[in-house]
C-alpha cells in the first residue's frame, strides 16, 4: 500500500511545564500533589485528539519514595532494604503475554549477569476505564520492577550507572517495551492522558504516603493525534518545553562521536551502551538520551546541560572570561543543540532548569516562605497566598536555575556556571592548542589565476549565466548582502525543467512555522554565531588539553588566501589532504563517487583529518562530481564510517555562488567552502570595469553577503550558529530518486522520487559540452541567458508560466469577459507538453465516470463565493488596487484580504472593506475595530515567496497614508519580526486563536502555512489547536519583495502541502473540523480542479486577478515603480491604474465557469463531492522527458480513508468549541456591562482571576468597539480584578476600558492594546518589593497601537516589542525590550535585558539608568542614547511617573517623584535616529505655518530626495 | 536595471535628422548619433522588465510584435545606461550578427512591445543598438575572429542577403568552410540594392562583408545557382548547399493599360539608383524620375522610400496611393498594447515630400483602376477609384497624371529557377516547403531559410532564419550540435 505524505518523523510537540522542588529536600505528598495541580491548570497548554477524550501526554518525574515503595514492597513480600538500596524500574510491556513474558525474562537474565539481585515485579495499578479510547486501544502494561543495589556500589550515581548499562542491554533486544524510567532515585509516571487523567490513572500518585521533595510535570500538545505511551515527557533526565531544529546533525555527528568518545568510568562496558541515541526517539527524547549518556561517563549533569545548550557566549563581550573559555572550549567538540526550548532536569537530588539562548519558552518561578520553588510556564497556577511568596522570577534567555536538595540551596546561573569555568584552565589550553585561521601564515605563493578563456569555459561548465553574474554575483561583490526580487517564481521545478538545473535546485529549504519560531539574525545578532571548527574533534568526555586542537574559522566562506593558508599548514595535530573531486568524462558517476570515498579512507590512513575536496583542474577529458553531491556522499560515508568526528571536509570548487548552493553545502557536512570561480568572477567584473572597488574589498563583500545569506536561511529555521546549521540536513528533496537520497542524502525527506545518477550525469555532460565542445568545434562562450527570474524568451530558455502571450491572453479575456479567449489563457497555461509544475503531470481519469450536463453543476456564483483574493497589504500595493480587490470580491461574495498592512477606518464597514484581515508578526494596525470589522482573520505563519523571513519597508516607501494605516511615522522604515512573538509553538499559537476569536466572535480563524515536509502535522496541530481555516500556500506564488534565494528554494508546491494535509487531518480525524484552503499560482479551472482533488475547498488567487488589472510582471514591486500603478504608492504611477473591479470578476467568474466545466466531465455536481478525489486524477501517459517520467506522485494521489463517519471536508456541526460561554467575560462582564455598553453609560465591577481565565476583558472590548463609533473617555468602563491574570491579559481592549488587576499576570499582558487602559499591582499583602520583582510574562504590549499601561513590577523578555502607539511604564524588562517599536513611549524605572531597542524604528523611551552601564545593553544599530534634558521631554517623563504613582501606588515611583531632580540626570532617553529626523523635520514645517498633514508630506518628499 | 525610475524622469529622445531640405540633396544617411550621456539616459529608461515584451516576438492579432531574434534588450540597454559599451556588445551579438543593418532598417517591432510604450513613448531600442554597434565599429572593436577549429565540411551557401549572410557568418565561425554564392555583383541581396542608401549606406555591407572574408568566408559573385553552376555539381562538391535566395516576385497590378511604358516595379526603380550611385552621387544611366509626375503604387516602407528617393530625382509630383484607410494617430482601442501598432507614420520620404510640395504624398483608400497611355504607349495617368470597405465607391473615379508609375505592392513568392533546378517543390504560399516547421528540405543535404522558406519579410526575420538553419546544418554534418 502507497504511503501518504505524512512521516511520523514530521511530528511535532510542546507543552507546558512545571516543577516543585523543596530545596531542603523535605520530601512530603503536597509536593507530588501540587505538582499534579499545576499540571492540571496547564490544559490550554496539553493537546487532545478530535474526540477530546484522549490527551497528547501527561506525565510526572519524582524521587522514588521509600515511605511508599517499602510499603508496596512489604505488602508483596519482597525485601527492598533501605532508601537507594534498590532500582524501581517502570516499564510499558506488550500486552500480549507472551511477548511480556519473553521481555520480562530477558531483563531479569541481564540484571543476573550484571550481578545484580533482581527482586521482583509489581504490577502497577491503573485505572483504564477513564481514558480515552485511543489511549486505551494502545494502551501497554505497566509494570514497575525491582533490583537490588550490589554492596560494592556506591548509593547514587554509581548504582545508576549500573541500571543505565542493563537498561541500555535491554533496550537493544527488546524493541517492544519501553523504559519510562530505570534507576535508584527517580521514577517516571505518564502516558497518554488529559491533564486530570495523570492523577486518577495512577493510584500511586495520590497515595499520601507517596512523598518527594522533587516532582516535575509535563503536559504535551503535540502536533499529531497519532502519539504514543512513551513519546509522553518526562524522560529519563529531562522534560523538554520546545523544539530541537539541529537534531538531524546533532544525532549524526553523536552517532559518529562514538569512534572518537573515550568513557573514563564505563569503557568497559560502552559496547552495551552504544548506540548513544535511539534514532527513532523524539527530538527530546534524543537530547534526553545524549544527556543522560554524558552524565554516566562522568560528566556532572549541569555542565553537561551547558555543554548542549550553552548560551550565547561568543557575541558577549561582557561574559566573565574564564567562563568563555569553558564555553569555547566545549565548542570545539559540541555544536549547540539548538532551537527553542525550556528544559527541566532532575537526577533525584538536584533539579535544574534552563532556557535556550532565544529564550523562546516562558519559565516563571516562585520562592515561598517554607522555601519551596515552585517553577512553570506560568504563574498563578498554585493558589498560593500573596505573604507567603518571597521572591517571584523568571528564567532568563541562556540562563541555568539550579536546586541543589542536598546542599539544601539554590545555586544561582553565576555560581554554577563560574564553578565549572575554574574547574580547569581552559583559557589556557585554548591558547595553547586552539589554532585560529587568521593567525596561520600566508604562503609565499602567488594564488592561481584564471585566464579569461579558461575562465569563461568554466562559467560554462559550471552552468553560470549572465543573469546571475549580474543580478547575484555583481550586487553581492558591490553591496555585501543579497538581492531582493519580487513576484515570485513561475518556471519548472528542477526535474521538470527541460534546462539540466544544477542539483541544488532539487533541494527546497526548510523552515520553522507554528512548531518553533524563525528568528531575526539581524536585530537578535547578539545570539547568532558563525564560527566553525576544522579537524578532529576531541574526547568530550575527558577534560583535557588536547581536545581542543582544532582550527577556527569565523567566515566558512573563504577566500583564496584562507585555503592557501589552510593547504599549507603544518601544525601538530593537523594534516591536510587535497582529493580531487575530478573525473574522466564517460566514467560513471556512482565509480567516481566511490573513487573519491576511497581517496578519502587512504588519506584518513595516513592521518589526514581535513581533507579539501577540489575541482580545480575542469579540461576537455575531466568533468567534476557536482559539489552538493561530493559533499553529502562523502560525509555520509564519514557518519556511516564514523569518521564524521575525526574528519573535516572543505570544498574548494567552482561551481557554488548564490546563497542557497552554499547553504546546501553547509547542510550537507561541508566545514567551509573556497568558492573560486566565483571569486574569478569578481576579478573578471572588476577587471572590465563593471565593478568599481578594490577585488580584496568586493571578495569580502561576497563572501559577507553569502555568510549573512545563510546565516539568515538557518535563522528562518530557528537556528542560531552556523556550526549547528552544518550537517543539520534541513531541505526536502523534490525529484530525486530514493536509491539517491539513500546513499547520498540520507535522512533528507524525498517523496516524489525523481531523477537518478544517470540524468545528474547527463546534465554535468551538457553542460561540460558547452564548454569543451567534444570535436573541438567553435562554441558560443558568453554567458547564456536563461532567463530564470526575469524572462528570456526564445529556445534554451526557461520557460515562465506568465510568458507575454499568456499574460495579454489573460488580460484581454478579463477585460471583454471573453470566455473564449480564456480558454485560449488556459490552454497555454496547462500546455501538456511543458509542464512546469507537479499538478502540470496530472490528468482527469475521465474513464469510470459519467458526465453529467453542465447545468447540473453548482453554480458559477455558488463556487466564487470559495474564492479568494491574495494578501497583499495596502501598502504593497497602491490603494486603487486594494481597493479594487475588495470591491470586486465582496460583489461576488468572495474574500478579499487585507493583507499585514492594515486598513484605514473608513473603509470598514463599506464595499472597500477587505473580508480578510490578516494579522502578521508585525501587527500593524491590528486594532480592535480592523479585527471587529472582519469576517475572516488570517493568522499569517509564513508567506510562499519568504516563509520564515520578516518584512523590512525601507523608510521612502512610508508615505504618509502608508504610515497613519500603519500607525507609524512617514519616511520610517518598518520591520516585522521573523517569528510572531507570541506563538514560539503550537500551544502558543493556540492561545492566540483564542485571542483574535475572542476579539471578533463572530470572525472565523484562519491560518497560513506554507507547504513544506511536514506541513500536514502542523494542520493537524493547528486544527487542534481551534483554526477554521487553514491555508496552505505553495512556494511559488508571492509579490512582495523577498530575497532571491527565498524565492525560489524556501518551500514546497502547494500540491505536496495541500495533500499531506488533507491525508494527515484525515488520518486524525480532523479534517471535517477545518476549511482546507490552497493558493500559490492557481491559474486555471484546472488548477482549481486539482487542488480541490488533492483536498483544497477554498482557492486563493493573487497573481492573476493582478493581472486583469494591468499587471505585466515587471517584477519590480519592491522598487516602488510599478508603471502599471498597482505595486506603488507614486501618485504619478498611481494615476496610470486602469483596474476595475469588473475585471477581477470576470476573471473568477471564467474560473469558476472552466471549474463547473471540469466537474461536469467528472460526474460530479457540487464542489463538495470533489475535495479529495485524487481518485479521479492519474499521471499523464506521456511525460517529456525521462527526467520527467521519472516523478512519481503515488503518495500525493494516494487517498487517505477516513476513520468512522468522519466526512473529508469541513462540516460546521464540527466546528471546534472555544467554550467561550464558559469566559468570565461573557460569564460574568457581559451579562454586567451589555446594558451600559447598549445604554453608553459608565460602569463598574470587580471579579477574581485564576491562570486559566485567558484573554480577559478582550470580548467585553470588542462590545465597546461593535457599539461604540466614537471614542470614550479614559476608565468609563472598569474592570478591577484580582488575582493571577492568564495570558493576553486584556487584549485588544479599546479606548474607554479599563481593566486594574491585583496580583500578577503571565505572557502577553495588553497584547495589541487598542486604546485601552491596564493596571497592574501586586497584592498589598506581598512581603517582596514590587521593583524587585516580576509582575508580568513575556511579550506585553504586543503590537499595542494606542492606550496605556502601568505596572508596578518586572516585565519578561520583549517588553513592548512591535508597540506603535501605547504608553506603558513599567520597573524593569527583560531581553529585547522595546524592540521594532515604532510609535508610543515606554518608561522603565529599573533595568532593561540585553539587545534593548533592537530594531526600534520609532517611539521613545525613557529609561532610568542607575549604574550607568544601559550603554552596554542596547543595540545601537537604529538609535541613539541621550540624556533627557529637553523640556517638554522632562514634562512627559514626569507626568507619566506621576500617572504610574496615581494609578498604582508604585512606591519606587513615588520615590522618584519625591526626588525628581536628583533622579532626572540617571534617566536616558532612547530614540531611533530616522524617528528624530522625521519629528524634527515635520516640527520645522509646521513652525513655518504648514498644517500638519501638509507638512508630513512635505518632510516625507524630502527625505526620499535626500535618500 | 540601470535606472529604476528613468521611464519616469527621462523623455525619449531620437538621434536627430539633418532638415529635410538638406538632406535630400544628397543620398546618404542623415541620422546624427546622440551624444554619450545622452544616449545613456535613453538606455537608462529601459525598466528592465521581469517579463520583457520587447524579445518576445508573439503574434497578436496576426501581426508579430517584438524581436524575432529574442535580442538580449534589456541587458544591453542596461549597459548602455552604465557606460559600458562593450559589454553591450557582447550581448547584442550574442543573437544579432549584424546589428549594423537591423539597427538601421528594422521597423523595430521590439519597441511596438515596449512596456513603457503602453503608456507613453518606448524606450528607442534601435537607435541605442545603433549605437553600440557603431560604437564598436568607431572604436574597433569589430575584428576578425579566429577559428578555433576547421573541418573538413564544405557549405554552400546561395544568396547573400541577410539571411545567407547570417547562416554563414555562424557556420564558418563553427568551423566549417563556407562558401557565398552571390549572381549579382556585389554581398547584401536586398540589402545591397532594394534599400536605398539614405536608410543603409553601402560600405556598412562592404565593411561586414571584409570582415567575413578575413574570417574565412569566401564569396563567389555573378554566379548564379541553377544557370551558372548547375544544382548537381553543387550538391557534388559541397556537404550541405543552404539555399536563401529571397522571394523577389514582385507583386504585380493587371489593369488594363499596364503595358504602358513608364510603369516600374519599385525594387527595380530603388536598385538602378543604387546601382548609379558612386560616391554618393547619381551618375550614368538609371531610372529617373525627373521632372515626372509620379505615381507610386503602396503605402508600405518600399513606397516611401521611393518617395524619398523620387524627392532627390526632382520629380515635378508625387503620389502614393495606398488601398487601405488612413491609420488612426494613435492606438485605437481594439489595437492595444503590446500590438503591433497600426498608427500613422510618416516616413523621412514623406516628410521629404512635404517640404519639398508642400503637401502629404499620400492619398488613402484608393486604387488604381486603369493606366492611361498616350498613343506611343507611353504612360500619361492613371484612373483611380476609391474603396470603402473593400468596395470601389461609385463616382469616385479620378484621373490623376502620371509620367512615371512605381508599383510598391509587395512580392508574392519566389524566382522559381533556383527551386527548379534542385527539383524542390514549391507550395501555395510561392516559397519552398522545408520538413517539420524546420529548414531541411526534402533534398538530402538541402537547406532553405529566409524569404525563399518564408516569403518576403524583414531583415531581422531573415537574419533569425539563417542563424536557425544554420544549427540545423551543423547539427546534420556533425551528428550533434552545441550552436545555442
Amino acid at each position: 500500500m502507497t504511503k501518504t505524505l505524512y512521516e511520523k518523523r514530521f511530528e511535532h510537540d510542546a507543552c507546558g511545564i512545571g516543577a516543585i522542588v523543596n530545596i531542603d529536600g523535605r520530601k512530603s505528598h503536597a509536593v507530588v500533589d501540587n505538582a499534579l495541580s499545576i499540571v492540571e491548570k496547564l490544559e490550554h497548554r496539553a493537546g487532545k485528539d478530535a474526540s477530546g477524550k484522549t490527551g497528547d501526554g501527561v506525565g510526572i518525574l519524582v524521587q522514588i519514595s521509600h515511605t511508599f515503595f517499602s510499603k508496596v514492597a512489604k505488602e508483596m513480600h519482597i525485601d527492598i532494604g533501605d532508601s537507594r538500596d534498590y532500582g524501581v524500574g517502570m516499564f510499558f510491556f506488550p500486552n500480549d503475554r507472551l511477548k511480556r513474558n519473553q521481555a520480562r525474562k530477558m531483563l531479569e537474565l541481564i540484571s543476573q549477569k550484571e550481578g545484580i539481585v533482581f527482586l521482583g515485579w509489581r504490577e502497577v495499578p491503573v485505572h483504564p476505564e477513564i481514558l480515552g479510547q485511543k489511549a486505551r486501544d494502545c494502551m501497554p502494561k505497566i509494570m514497575q520492577c525491582f533490583l537490588k543495589r550490589p554492596e560494592h556500589l556506591e548509593k547514587g550515581l554509581a548504582f545508576d550507572r549500573k541500571l543505565y548499562a542493563i537498561r541500555r542491554e535491554f533496550e537493544q533486544s527488546n524493541d517492544n517495551t519501553y523504559v519510562a524510567s530505570l534507576s535508584s532515585r527517580t521514577i517516571v509516571y505518564k502516558g497518554m492522558f488529559l491533564v486530570n487523567q495523570l492523577r486518577i490513572f495512577y493510584p500511586d500518585l495520590q497515595d499520601s504516603d507517596y512523598q518527594s521533595a522533587i516532582a516535575l510535570v509535563h503536559s504535551r500538545f503535540s502536533t499529531n493525534t497519532n502519539p504514543s505511551w512513551d513519546r509522553a515527557h518526562p524522560n529519563r533526565f529531562i522534560l523538554h518545553n520546545g523544539e530541537i531544529n539541529t537534531i538531524r546533525g546533532n544525532v549524526d555527528r553523536m552517532l559518529a562521536r562514538e569512534e572518537t568518545m573515550v568513557s573514563p568510568v564505563m569503557q568497559d562496558e560502552i559496547d552495551k551502551i552504544l548506540p548513544v541515541v535511539n534514532v527513532s526517539g523524539s527530538d527530546s527524547a534524543m537530547l534526553d538520551n545524549t544527556l543522560e549518556f554524558l552524565v554516566m561517563n562522568g560528566v556532572p549533569l549541569p555542565l553537561a546541560v551547558m555543554i548542549l545548550i550553552p548560551e550565547p557566549w561568543s557575541n558577549d563581550i561582557d561574559m566573565d572570561r574564564a567562563k568563555r573559555d569553558m564555553y569555547h572550549y566545549y565548542a570545539t567538540m559540541m555544536e549547540p543543540w539548538d532551537g527553542p526550548a525550556a528544559i527541566l532536569f532532575s537526577d533525584g537530588d538536584t533539579v535544574g532548569a534552563v532556557l535556550d539562548r532565544n529564550g523562546l519558552r516562558p519559565s516563571r518561578y516562585y520562592i515561598t516562605d517554607d522555601n519551596t520553588l515552585i517553577l512553570s510556564s506560568e504563574v498563578g497556577v498554585l493558589d498560593i497566598p500573596a505573604e507567603k511568596i518571597v521572591q517571584k522570577s523568571r528564567l532568563q534567555p541562556g540562563k541555568m536555575l539550579l536546586v541543589d536538595t542536598k546542599a539544601k540551596r539554590i545555586i544561582s546561573d553565576e555560581e554554577c556556571k563560574m564553578t565549572f569555568a575554574k574547574k580547569q584552565p581552559y583559557g589556557e589550553w585554548l591558547d595553547r592548542y586552539l589554532v585560529r585561521l587568521e593567525d596561520l601564515p600566508l604562503p609565499n605563493k602567488k594564488l592561481e589565476k584564471l585566464n579569461q578563456k579558461d575562465r569563461d569555459r568554466l562559467y560554462k561548465a559550471f552552468g553560470y549565466t549572465y543573469e546571475e553574474v549580474k543580478n547575484a554575483i555583481l550586487p553581492m561583490a558591490q553591496n555585501g548582502s543579497e538581492p531582493t526580487a519580487s513576484m515570485g517564481t513561475d518556471i519548472p521545478l528542477a526535474v521538470l525543467s527541460e534546462n539540466h538545473q544544477l542539483l541544488f535546485n532539487y533541494f527546497k529549504q526548510g523552515f520553522a512555522q507554528v512548531t518553533n519560531p524563525p528568528i531575526d539574525a539581524i536585530r537578535e545578532k547578539i545570539v547568532t554565531d558563525t564560527t566553525v571548527y576544522v579537524g578532529s574533534d576531541g574526547n568530550l568526555l575527558q577534560e583535557k588539553a588536547e581536545n581542543c586542537r582544532v582550527l577556527q574559522i569565523e567566515n566558512p566562506i573563504l577566500s583564496g588566501n584562507d585555503l592557501a593558508k589552510i593547504k599549507a599548514m603544518h601544525k601538530p595535530g593537523f594534516k591536510v589532504e587535497t582529493i580531487s573531486i575530478l573525473y574522466f568524462k564517460n566514467t560513471p558517476l556512482a565509480r567516481a563517487i566511490d573513487r573519491m570515498c576511497i581517496n578519502c579512507d587512504r588519506a584518513y590512513a595516513n592521518g589526514a583529518n581535513i581533507m579539501i575536496l577540489s575541482d580545480r583542474g575542469v579540461d576537455e577529458n575531466h568533468v567534476a562530481i557536482p559539489s552538493l553531491l561530493a559533499v553529502s556522499a562523502l560525509e555520509q560515508h564519514l557518519v556511516r564510517t564514523k569518521k564524521r568526528t575525526s574528519v573535516s571536509v572543505i570544498l574548494e570548487s567552482g561551481e557554488p555562488r548564490d546563497v542557497h548552493q552554499f547553504a546546501t553545502l553547509l547542510g550537507y557536512g561541508a566545514r567551509a567552502v573556497h568558492p573560486y570561480l566565483a571569486h574569478e568572477c569578481i576579478i573578471e567584473l572588476i577587471e572590465k570595469g563593471l565593478l568599481d572597488k578594490e577585488y580584496s574589498a568586493a571578495v569580502k563583500d561576497y563572501n559577507q553577503a553569502i555568510l549573512k545569506g545563510i546565516v539568515k536561511i538557518a535563522s528562518k529555521m530557528g537556528i542560531s550558529t552556523l556550526q549547528s546549521y552544518q550537517s543539520a540536513q534541513i531541505f526536502e528533496a523534490i525529484g530525486i530518486k530514493e536509491s539517491v537520497i539513500e546513499e547520498y542524502f540520507t535522512n533528507t525527506v524525498s517523496r516524489v522520487g525523481g531523477i537518478g545518477l544517470e540524468e545528474i550525469s547527463e546534465g554535468i555532460e551538457w553542460r561540460h559540452s558547452h564548454a569543451f565542445d567534444p570535436l573541438g568545434l567553435g562554441v558560443d562562450t558568453t554567458l547564456d541567458s536563461i532567463g530564470i527570474h526575469q524572462l528570456r524568451s526564445g529556445a534554451d530558455k526557461e520557460d515562465h508560466m506568465y510568458s507575454p502571450e499568456v499574460i495579454i491572453a489573460l488580460r484581454e479575456a478579463a477585460w471583454h469577459n471573453d470566455y473564449e479567449k480564456f480558454k485560449y489563457y488556459t490552454s497555454l497555461v496547462d500546455n501538456e507538453k511543458i509542464p512546469h509544475t507537479l499538478r502540470g503531470l496530472l490528468q482527469f481519469n475521465t474513464d469510470q465516470v459519467t458526465p453529467i450536463p453542465l447545468e447540473m453543476v453548482e453554480t458559477e456564483e455558488e463556487i466564487v463565493k470559495r474564492f479568494k483574493t491574495g494578501a497583499m497589504s495596502y501598502g504593497s500595493i497602491s490603494q486603487e488596487a486594494h481597493e479594487c480587490l475588495a470591491i470586486a470580491m465582496n460583489r461576488i461574495g468572495g474574500k478579499s484580504n487585507s493583507g499585514e498592512g492594515g486598513e484605514k477606518p473608513e473603509r470598514l464597514g463599506t464595499e472597500r472593506n477587505s473580508a480578510i484581515k490578516q494579522v502578521a508578526s508585525g501587527r500593524f494596525g491590528v486594532t480592535s475595530e480592523y479585527l471587529v470589522s472582519a469576517k475572516e482573520i488570517q493568522i499569517k505563519m509564513a508567506q510562499g515567496a519568504k516563509p520564515g523571513e520578516g518584512g523590512h519597508l525601507p523608510g521612502k516607501k512610508v508615505y504618509p497614508w502608508i504610515a497613519a494605516t500603519r500607525y507609524s511615522t512617514p519616511g520610517v522604515s518598518l520591520i516585522s519580526p521573523p517569528p510572531h512573538h507570541d506563538v514560539y509553538s503550537i500551544e502558543d499559537l493556540a492561545q492566540l486563536i483564542f485571542d483574535l476569536k475572542n476579539a471578533n466572535q463572530k470572525a472565523r480563524i484562519s491560518v497560513k502555512l506554507v507547504s513544506e515536509a511536514g506541513v500536514g502535522t502542523v494542520a493537524a496541530g493547528v486544527a487542534k489547536a481551534g483554526a477554521q481555516v487553514i491555508l496552505i500556500s505553495g512556494y511559488d506564488g508571492g509579490t512582495g519583495a523577498a530575497p532571491q534565494s527565498s524565492i525560489y528554494h524556501a518551500g514546497l508546491p502547494w500540491e505536496l502541502g495541500i495533500a499531506e494535509a488533507h491525508q494527515t487531518l484525515i488520518q486524525n480525524g480532523l479534517r471535517s473540523r477545518v476549511i482546507l484552503e490552497t493558493d500559490g499560482k492557481l491559474m486555471t479551472g484546472r488548477d482549481v480542479a486539482i487542488a480541490c482533488m488533492l483536498g483544497a475547498e477554498e482557492f486563493g488567487f493573487a497573481t492573476a486577478p493582478l493581472m486583469t488589472l494591468g499587471c505585466v510582471m515587471m517584477r519590480v514591486c519592491n522598487l516602488d515603480t510599478c508603471p502599471a500603478g498597482i505595486a506603488t504608492q507614486n501618485p504619478e504611477l498611481r494615476k496610470r491604474f486602469a483596474g476595475k473591479p469588473e475585471y477581477v470578476i470576470n476573471f473568477m467568474m471564467m474560473m469558476a465557469r472552466q471549474l463547473r466545466e471540469i466537474m461536469a466531465s467528472l460526474g460530479i455536481s457540487k464542489v463538495e463531492d470533489l475535495i479529495g478525489r485524487s481518485d479521479l486524477l492519474s499521471v499523464r501517459d506521456q511525460s517529456i522527458t525521462a527526467r520527467q517520467a521519472s516523478v512519481d506522485l503515488a503518495r500525493v494521489l494516494v487517498k487517505a480513508n477516513p476513520s468512522m463517519q468522519d466526512k473529508v471536508h469541513y462540516d460546521p456541526l464540527n466546528s471546534f468549541d472555544f467554550e467561550l460561554e464558559k469566559t468570565l467575560d461573557m460569564s460574568v462582564l457581559l451579562k454586567k456591562f451589555m446594558p451600559h455598553i447598549k445604554n453608553q453609560t459608565p460602569y463598574s465591577c470587580s471579579l477574581d482571576v485564576s491562570s486559566t481565565n485567558r484573554t480577559l476583558g478582550t470580548i467585553l472590548g470588542s462590545e465597546i468597539t461593535r457599539y461604540h463609533q466614537k471614542e470614550l473617555p479614559d476608565d468609563f468602563y472598569t474592570v478591577q480584578a484580582k488575582g493571577g491574570g492568564g495570558q493576553s491579559f486584556g487584549a485588544f481592549i479599546p479606548q474607554g476600558l479599563t481593566i486594574r488587576l491585583t496580583g500578577d499576570s503571565n505572557d502577553y499582558f495588553g497584547k495589541g492594546l487598542s486604546g485601552g487602559k491596564l493596571v497592574i499591582a501586586p497584592d498589598p499583602k506581598s512581603r517582596f518589593k514590587a521593583e524587585e520583582n516580576i509582575i508580568i510574562g513575556n511579550v506585553a504590549l504586543y503590537g499595542a497601537t494606542s492606550g496605556k499601561a502601568f505596572i508596578n513590577g518586572i516585565a519578561g523578555e520583549r517588553f513592548a516589542v512591535r508597540n506603535s502607539g501605547a504608553v506603558a511604564v513599567v520597573e524593569g524588562v527583560g531581553d529585547h525590550g522595546c524592540e521594532y517599536m515604532t510609535g508610543g513611549r515606554v518608561v522603565i524605572l529599573g533595568r532593561t535585558g540585553k539587545n534593548f531597542a533592537a530594531g526600534m524604528s520609532g517611539g521613545i523611551a525613557y529609561v532610568l539608568d542607575q549604574d550607568h552601564d544601559l550603554y552596554l545593553r542596547i543595540n545601537k544599530s537604529m538609535v541613539s542614547m541621550s540624556d533627557v534634558t529637553n523640556k517638554q521631554d522632562i514634562t512627559e517623563l514626569y507626568d507619566l511617573i506621576a500617572s504610574h504613582v496615581q494609578e498604582t501606588h508604585s512606591p519606587k515611583g513615588q520615590d522618584i517623584l519625591n526626588h525628581f531632580t536628583e533622579v532626572l540626570p540617571y534617566f536616558k532617553k532612547i530614540i531611533p535616529d530616522d524617528y528624530r529626523q522625521m519629528l524634527e523635520k515635520i516640527n520645522e514645517l509646521e513652525q513655518g505655518m504648514m498644517d500638519h498633514e501638509e507638512a508630513k508630506l512635505s518632510a516625507f518628499y524630502s527625505l526620499v530626495n535626500t535618500q | 536595471m540601470g535606472k529604476p525610475t528613468g521611464f519616469l524622469e527621462d523623455i525619449r529622445m531620437d538621434n536627430p535628422s539633418l532638415a529635410a531640405a538638406s538632406r535630400i540633396t544628397h543620398f546618404r544617411e542623415f541620422h546624427q548619433e546622440l551624444t554619450i550621456e545622452k544616449r545613456r539616459i535613453q538606455g537608462g529608461r529601459c525598466m528592465n522588465c521581469g517579463v520583457p515584451f520587447c524579445q518576445s516576438a508573439m503574434v497578436l492579432n496576426g501581426r508579430v510584435s517584438g524581436c524575432p531574434l529574442h535580442n538580449l534588450i534589456p541587458e544591453w540597454n542596461d549597459e548602455i545606461y552604465h557606460g559600458h559599451l562593450g559589454h553591450a556588445l557582447s550581448r547584442l551579438t550574442k543573437t544579432n550578427n549584424f546589428p549594423e543593418f537591423t539597427s538601421r532598417v528594422c521597423p523595430a517591432l521590439c519597441e511596438a512591445a515596449c512596456t513603457c510604450g503602453q503608456y507613453g513613448d518606448p524606450v528607442a531600442i534601435r537607435e541605442n543598438e545603433y549605437s553600440i554597434i557603431e560604437h564598436a565599429f568607431a572604436n574597433g572593436l569589430i575584428k576578425p575572429r579566429k577559428k578555433s577549429i576547421t573541418t573538413d565540411k564544405k557549405i554552400a551557401i546561395v544568396g547573400s542577403g541577410p539571411a545567407g549572410l547570417a547562416a554563414a557568418d555562424r557556420l564558418n565561425m563553427r568551423g566549417h568552410q563556407v562558401t557565398v554564392y552571390e549572381r549579382d555583383d556585389k554581398a547584401g541581396g536586398l540589402l545591397r540594392y532594394g534599400i536605398p542608401n539614405m536608410k543603409l549606406e553601402k560600405q556598412i555591407i562592404d565593411r561586414r562583408i571584409a570582415i567575413m572574408e578575413a574570417e574565412g568566408v569566401k564569396f563567389i559573385y555573378q554566379t548564379d545557382i541553377g544557370k551558372d553552376i548547375s544544382a548537381s555539381q553543387l550538391l557534388n562538391d559541397y556537404d550541405a548547399v543552404l539555399l536563401c535566395g529571397g522571394a523577389k516576385q514582385p507583386r504585380d497590378l493587371q489593369v488594363p493599360g499596364r503595358d504602358a511604358k513608364g510603369i516600374y516595379f519599385a525594387v527595380d526603380f530603388l536598385s538602378s539608383t543604387t546601382r548609379a550611385l558612386k560616391d554618393g552621387m547619381l551618375s550614368g544611366h538609371y531610372l529617373s524620375a525627373k521632372d515626372k509626375h509620379v505615381v507610386i503604387i503602396g503605402g508600405g516602407d518600399t513606397g516611401n522610400d521611393c518617395v524619398a528617393t523620387c524627392v532627390r530625382h526632382h520629380a515635378k509630383s508625387i503620389i502614393q496611393l495606398e488601398m487601405m484607410p488612413e491609420p488612426p494617430e494613435t492606438r485605437r482601442t481594439d489595437n492595444p498594447w503590446p500590438q503591433y501598432p497600426n498608427i500613422k507614420k510618416t516616413d523621412y520620404g514623406q516628410e521629404e515630400a512635404i517640404t519639398v510640395y508642400g503637401s502629404d504624398p499620400r492619398i488613402y483608400e484608393t486604387t488604381v483602376t486603369e493606366f492611361i497611355q498616350n498613343e506611343k504607349g507611353k504612360l500619361t495617368g492613371v484612373k483611380t477609384i476609391q474603396i470603402k470597405n473593400g468596395q470601389p465607391v461609385p463616382g469616385s473615379e479620378k484621373t490623376l497624371p502620371a509620367d512615371m508609375v512605381l508599383i510598391a505592392a509587395g512580392f508574392t513568392g519566389i524566382e522559381t529557377y533556383i527551386s527548379d533546378a534542385f527539383q524542390l517543390p514549391v507550395n501555395a504560399h510561392q516559397t519552398i516547403e522545408t520538413l517539420n516547421s524546420g529548414y531541411a528540405t526534402s533534398v538530402e543535404k538541402v537547406f532553405c531559410c529566409g524569404d525563399m522558406r518564408r516569403g518576403a519579410s524583414l531583415v531581422v526575420w531573415a537574419i533569425a532564419e539563417g542563424r536557425a538553419c544554420a544549427k540545423e546544418v551543423d547539427a546534420f554534418l556533425m551528428d550533434y550540435t552545441n550552436m545555442v
